[in-house]
């Protein structure tokens, strides 16, 4: 009304439009789809076993407790040990910690080597390298197993750190590689010319950096290598079964009723990390990332 | 370290997988000599500058830094310090980091460290700047701060690749001025890749001009400048460019040049090689060699078609019959389109080419 007989001037009045309207539909409605099943996991694992038998799957816990979360927790069982998830949680810090620290150390000194020091076949490598990364893992499996029996590491930690590891390095060594390929060259030559060594350019100039891209490389493998099942499941061992296959035995080895409650807490438990990676990082992530276009 | 510093380079050959850089290039750069390698871009000069710093590998050939065989030498081992275009400093350190790198690399005492860091810092007046971050300086600042990353190796031999390329203009001829005070007060050699000829001419004590990977002509400043053995050594060096005018030499005993709209008597030109009659050539001039004279018998006339003041002196665009020919006149001249000029080309200053393959006659 009063912008029908104001002369234009300023900044333009904001009027909704169909296709806004409609933008903002679509928004809500996907945000819906993926909040969706979490919040129903949510509200199920605090709801008691009568509560989740009237099956009013959306409705909200009526008198909300954590007893499914330290049942869980605390007690839940897999097999016929009832220690709860947390030995599973254990396992999966005792796998990821030196995994993740391995893998980016190995990944990041090779695509150091091969973006700056140039070693013969080094085009050739990092494309086998690469190509490697598109086939399904599973084929390498068996193969593996058999080598690691014989030497000794199968079953084993250190044996799925080196699993993690192979299997990080495709990735890890392209995003470093690339990170590295951008900065100048002569940054390179100048240390060699002051007489630094391949681990002294490393260390002292390139690793430091790369801390941005370092971000994103924690990220990355945090989450994949927590998630991860088969791995674990294959080459940890029975003592050293990560979160997510403890979860798995949770869910699948029920005696008796079904533990709804139980189970979603457990689930929720072993979602934590990633999810809180995600989100103290989230900021990070999206810097690392823009950190790669502009230079460092 | 010894401060030897003459570099001398024996056949050396550079190659790319198959592609061939260089083929058996010889240079000679004595003791303290300032050398400039001047070529366009492409030309193999950096190329060439790596090579003897050892960044680059050579195929053939031996690289003799201050009376050793340094071919196989690694770069730090070579007696070198090297400044880079992009100032290539180290950005996670802080300037007075920077400047102690290589020295700490080399287990340095520290002491030591301190006096040649104060030295150079002092030197090139960055003594406030060493514990900042090269991010927090400005370009020239960061060039001085390189520069000074090469005066703390001690070195005999300075080689500088482009430092002065990503400046702006103001700062370019204020760090050229402080490279040249610095070379007279160190007395050390350099070599110093640029593809600008200002920079070229005002430094070097040699300057080697350089196109498709070979030396075009080594010497002074002065040689090149005034006696070009090529005709892209006579475009390349000089700013405004050499007038060209394509023409024929005539007459075996008193050779004359002639072309459509000129008529140049040469008798005292010194040929390198005396032309077959009537050969084709081209005849070029400076701007600033050619003389105003109103009053001589023997005067070329010429048309002004514009006319460019420079500050210092005045460019003058005119028509000598249809070839166009640039004259450089002092800054007072005052001059419209279409004033007719009388002038002459003084033979002394005239420079003849070969028009077939522009080598100099």
């Amino acid at each position: 009304m009063s912008a029908a007989i104001r002369e234009p001037r300023g900044r333009r009045p904001w009027k909704p439009t169909p296709a806004r309207l409609g933008l903002y539909a679509f928004l809500l409605i996907s945000a819906l789809f993926f909040l969706m099943p979490l919040y129903v996991m949510v509200v199920t694992s605090l709801k008691g076993m009568p509560e989740i038998r009237q099956a009013h799957l959306l409705n909200l816990p009526a008198a909300p407790s954590f007893a499914a979360w330290s049942k869980a927790w605390f007690a839940a069982c897999t097999g016929l040990s009832c220690n709860g998830i947390r030995v599973g949680f254990i396992n999966s810090l005792r796998i990821m910690v030196p995994s993740v620290i391995v893998s980016i150390l190995v990944g990041a000194i090779t695509g150091y080597a091969l973006s700056f020091w140039r070693p013969r076949g080094a085009v050739l490598l990092f494309g086998v390298l690469i190509a490697v990364a598109f086939i399904p893992y599973q084929v390498f499996i068996y193969p593996l197993v058999r080598i690691f029996s014989y030497l000794g590491i199968n079953n084993s930690v250190p044996g799925i750190v080196v699993i993690h590891t192979i299997f990080g390095l495709p990735t890890m060594t392209l995003i470093f590689r690339n990170h590295f390929a951008a900065l100048p060259e002569e940054l390179f030559k100048a240390a060699r010319v002051d007489g630094a060594g391949f681990w002294r350019i490393f260390g002292a100039i390139m690793l430091p950096m790369a801390l941005p891209i370092i971000v994103v490389a924690v990220i990355l493998q945090v989450t994949g290598i927590w998630n991860d099942f088969i791995f674990g499941l294959v080459f940890a061992g029975r003592e050293n079964l990560p979160m997510t296959v403890q979860l798995n035995n949770i869910v699948n080895s029920t005696q008796g009723e079904r533990e709804y409650n139980v189970e979603m807490a457990a689930t929720l438990l072993t979602a934590t990390v990633p999810l809180v990676v995600y989100f103290i990082s989230g900021r990070w992530f999206v810097r690392g990332i823009a950190a790669g276009a502009v230079k460092g | 370290m010894d401060r030897q510093g003459n570099v001398s380079l024996r056949g050396v050959a550079v190659a790319y997988g198959p592609v061939r850089v260089f083929d058996r290039l010889d240079l000679e750069v004595a003791q303290s000599e300032f050398l400039v390698l001047l070529g366009p871009s492409g030309c193999g000069k950096s190329t060439l500058l790596n090579a003897i710093a050892g960044l680059t590998e050579i195929d053939d050939g031996e690289i003799w830094i201050g009376g050793r065989n340094v071919t196989w030498h690694e770069p730090k081992d070579r007696g070198i310090a090297m400044v880079f275009q992009s100032y290539a400093l180290y950005p996670r350190m802080n300037v007075r980091a920077n400047l102690s790198f290589g020295l700490r690399v080399a287990r340095t005492p520290r002491a030591e460290i301190e006096r040649r860091v104060r030295v150079a810092a002092e030197m090139l007046q960055i003594g406030d700047l060493l514990d900042r971050r090269p991010a927090e300086l400005s370009g020239g600042q960061r060039q001085r701060v390189a520069i000074g990353r090469a005066l703390v190796r001690d070195a005999g031999v300075f080689l500088f690749d482009e430092p002065l390329s990503n400046l702006d203009a103001q700062l370019r001829s204020e760090l050229r001025v402080e490279i040249k005070r610095l070379h007279q007060r160190l007395g050390a050699t350099m070599i110093y890749v640029t593809h600008d000829q200002i920079e070229a001419l005002t430094l070097a004590d040699r300057i080697a001009v350089m196109k498709d990977r070979t030396f075009q002509q080594i010497g002074t400043p002065q040689e090149i400048y005034l006696r070009p053995v090529n005709r892209f050594v006579a475009t390349f060096v000089g700013s405004p460019a050499m007038n060209f005018v394509p023409g024929r030499i005539e007459g075996a005993g008193a050779p004359v040049f002639r072309s459509a709209s000129l008529r140049l008597p040469v008798p005292g030109y010194k040929f390198a090689h005396a032309p077959a009659d009537g050969a084709p050539v081209e005849l070029g001039i400076r701007p600033e060699h050619i003389i105003l004279a109103p009053d001589a018998s023997d005067a070329q006339e010429v048309s002004v078609e514009m006319s460019e003041p420079m500050g210092s002196d005045l460019l003058a665009w005119t028509r000598l019959g249809d070839l166009p020919l640039s004259i450089r006149l002092p800054a007072e001249t005052m001059l419209t389109p279409g004033d007719r000029l009388r002038i002459l080309l003084p033979e002394n200053r005239l420079n003849l080419f070969d028009a077939t393959n522009g080598a100099r006659l």
